[in-house]
């Protein structure tokens, strides 16, 4: 399809750590690389979780507070039964396997992928100081920890667009 | 519905110019469909090609991550066959529909 004002890139922030937050972010990433659009991803505050090491392919989703989880069948899952040992564990395990089903793959095999086809994954210099890592902490695909003032000078240029997630 | 002539044959194609008869398809066909989006076929563009065919002929959705677990070619080297959108260039010039998954 043709338009007037084609995004030519997309510049994703992703501030959350639990699965459906980071997928939300990789699904649009992937997506715009594969539609041939320029694409940065900007981890910051609990995303971090995404792209370090020991972490990106063990996240979680919430079962506590989380109003719109529901058991398989449809009920909606009561908030106590979220506090029982091993829930959010297997609620996770759960997510996870739906979404293989899909062919959406594990998160450091989803950076694989966009890294593969040009989109560049920066860490927030801020959140990075104050949780105290290092780029050592961080999977192959970070190509750099960058200040906020740097986001916006990768984000620069024409038909550039800034998400939120 | 569409038509258009390629390599002097007469095939059904949507609007979008995706095939809708995928058993229309030649690798004569395929070698102009790629020059008109600026792509020259090599040995490697057919045997991508052919996964993706044989990938759609069983049902299978055709995903980006398929490509990497082809044994075919890796992602990367897809995305420098097809440059830009990989995916549906590749499924264009392979006489497929257009892939109707998000990943």
């Amino acid at each position: 399809m043709e338009t007037l004002n084609p995004i030519k890139k997309v510049n994703i922030i992703c501030s959350k750590g639990s699965i459906e937050d980071v997928y939300a972010a990789l699904i649009m990433a992937n997506g715009a690389v594969m539609e041939g659009i320029e694409t940065n991803l900007f981890f910051t505050f609990f995303g971090l979780d995404a792209i370090v090491k020991n972490r990106m392919d063990k996240l979680h989703t919430a079962v506590v507070g989380n109003p719109a989880l529901r058991l398989p069948g449809g009920l909606r899952m009561p908030t106590l039964l979220g506090i029982i040992p091993g829930m959010e564990s297997l609620t996770s395990w759960m997510m996870k396997g739906q979404m293989d089903k899909l062919d959406v793959p594990p998160v450091s095999e989803f950076l694989d992928l966009i890294t593969a086809g040009g989109g560049k994954v920066f860490a927030c210099k801020m959140t990075v100081d104050m949780f105290k890592m290092t780029m050592e902490d961080f999977c192959e695909h970070v190509s750099g920890i960058i200040t906020v003032g740097e986001f916006y000078e990768h984000a620069a240029g024409e038909g550039s667009h800034i998400i939120f997630t | 519905m569409a038509q258009k002539i390629y390599a002097g044959v007469t095939v059904d194609v949507n609007e979008e110019g995706y095939f809708t008869n995928p058993s229309q398809w030649t690798k004569e066909i395929a070698v102009e469909i790629a020059k008109e989006v600026g792509i020259v076929l090599t040995d490697k563009h057919f045997a991508i090609m052919e996964f993706l065919r044989n990938r759609y002929n069983s049902g299978d959705a055709l995903s980006i991550r398929s490509i990497n677990h082809s044994g075919v070619i890796d992602v990367k080297t897809f995305y420098q066959l097809f440059p830009g959108a990989p995916l549906k260039k590749a499924t264009k010039i392979a006489g497929i529909p257009k892939p109707a998954s998000c990943v």
